[in-house]
């Protein structure tokens, strides 16, 4: 197990190391969270509908969609002078590659959630006071299980031709149950209701978390190997 | 050491690989020469794990670790640094951390590319990048190399280098096979030449005392005959 272990830091590390030097991606999902919390706070009529109410679907919708011009670049990136072959030719095993691919893409999203979050309260005005917390629970637990299937969909896609449109079509059908488990769970706690009321949620979560990193870890294989 | 026992592939009607065997043992070369589709690369990527075969088996003495591959890709980082992308490498294939960086230096030194090290990989002409490929291919010092048309883009001089490089590695005991559609390239390396047409080796023997012309005419007799 440590030596998998070591072996996907490897990989999430070399992954980072990319990723810093080029920034593209993080550049580009951050300003694009920027821009959509700027389309959504100044397209709509405050008079109408309270910040409040639209705040929670908002919140995850941005971060779905900026996460996954995340994910699009995790399988990209190995696409260059045919990178991927060579790691399946290595001893390197798949469930490191993709454990490691993995943390790569969480640290990644959560790097865009930590610069969308605070224009979020700019933005919306929202009272996170007291429930940031549980609110930073929730994101990462949803960020888990989004992140989860969507490194598996990058890998089956990134061979494919039309990779970028493909993996929103095929990944948003699973990520409908964590999306509205976490924006239920937001809106409660936003509303200043009992976390009481949030558990359920948050358990829901955890369990889609754990049921599809396993789900995701042996099926993985398939999606690389010829 | 490197066995393969009747190795059969097909990609739908495509027959890539039909009943192909050989045996090779420390010190031995086999050249396998033939055509675009003749089903060489698929034959090497048998021989790495990258492939299932449909039928037959392969099997490398020491497994994936004991295996170095060169193709007309990289496998390289683009944005990592030559000497970055060995570290990364020999990691990946579990050489120890004290050796890593000795090896990688000496690797660099002997490929006369000591004063890249330091340089990102996209910065290189393709003839280093060639040769920083070799490098990465044999920083973990494999047992077994497979050349998947390794003197594509290379220029003469390059060409010349990578064949007087390979002759010191097979005298240093190790298995090379080598495919190629140019019976010139790599003759005098091999102490075996195969002749493979349609998946199958149409003639697979010693090289014996024939010369490279003898060789190029044979070949050229068995891709018209039949």
């Amino acid at each position: 197990m440590a030596e998998l272990l070591l072996a996907a830091w490897v990989v999430a590390r070399k992954d980072l190391v990319l990723e810093f030097r080029t920034r593209t991606a993080v550049l580009s999902a951050a300003v694009f969270t920027a821009l959509v919390l700027t389309v959504f706070n100044f397209g709509r009529d405050p008079t109408a509908v309270p910040a409040l109410l639209l705040a929670p679907s908002i919140l995850w919708v941005t971060f779905t969609f900026a996460g996954m011009l995340g994910l699009n670049r995790a399988f990209q990136l190995e696409l260059e002078n045919a990178a991927l072959e060579g790691l399946l030719v290595s001893p390197l095993s798949r469930v490191s590659l993709y454990w490691g691919k993995l943390l790569a893409n969480l640290v990644f999203v959560a790097v865009v959630e930590a610069v969308g979050l605070p224009l979020f309260v700019l933005f919306f005005d929202v009272p996170l006071g007291r429930v940031l917390l549980p609110l930073i629970g929730v994101i990462a637990l949803a960020t888990v299980g989004f992140v989860t299937v969507g490194t598996l969909f990058s890998a089956m896609v990134a061979r494919t031709r039309f990779a970028e449109l493909m993996l929103p079509v095929l990944l948003l059908p699973f990520l409908i149950p964590p999306l509205v488990f976490a924006v239920l769970a937001t809106a409660r706690l936003l509303a200043a209701r009992p976390l009481s009321e949030s558990v359920a949620y948050l358990k829901l979560l955890a369990a889609y978390d754990i049921v599809f990193l396993v789900v995701a870890t042996l099926l993985f294989r398939y999606t690389v190997d010829e | 050491m490197l066995l393969a026992e009747g190795l059969r592939h097909a990609f739908g009607r495509v027959v890539a690989l039909d009943e192909v065997s050989f045996r090779l043992v420390p010190g031995q070369t086999l050249a396998i020469f033939g055509p675009n589709g003749a089903g060489k690369t698929t034959l090497l990527k048998v021989l790495a794990g990258l492939i299932r075969p449909q039928g037959g088996w392969a099997a490398v003495d020491g497994g994936a670790r004991a295996i170095g591959w060169i193709d007309h890709q990289s496998h390289l980082y683009g944005h990592l640094t030559v000497r970055e992308n060995l570290l990364f490498w020999a990691t990946l294939y579990g050489v120890a951390a004290v050796e890593r960086g000795p090896r990688a230096d000496a690797l660099l030194g002997r490929l006369g590319l000591s004063e890249r090290a330091g340089q990102p990989v996209w910065s290189l002409s393709r003839g280093l990048v060639q040769r920083a490929a070799i490098a990465r291919a044999l920083v973990h010092d494999p047992a077994v190399l497979l050349l998947d048309e390794p003197f594509t883009g290379l220029d003469l001089a390059a060409a010349a280098e990578l064949r007087a490089l390979l002759a010191e590695l097979r005298g240093g005991g190790r298995v090379l096979v080598l495919a190629t559609h140019n019976v010139d390239e790599g003759v005098e390396l091999a102490t075996h030449v195969a002749f493979q047409r349609r998946g199958r080796f149409v003639e697979l023997a010693p090289r014996g005392a024939r010369a490279a012309g003898e060789i190029a005419q044979a070949y050229r007799r068995a891709m018209t005959d039949g």
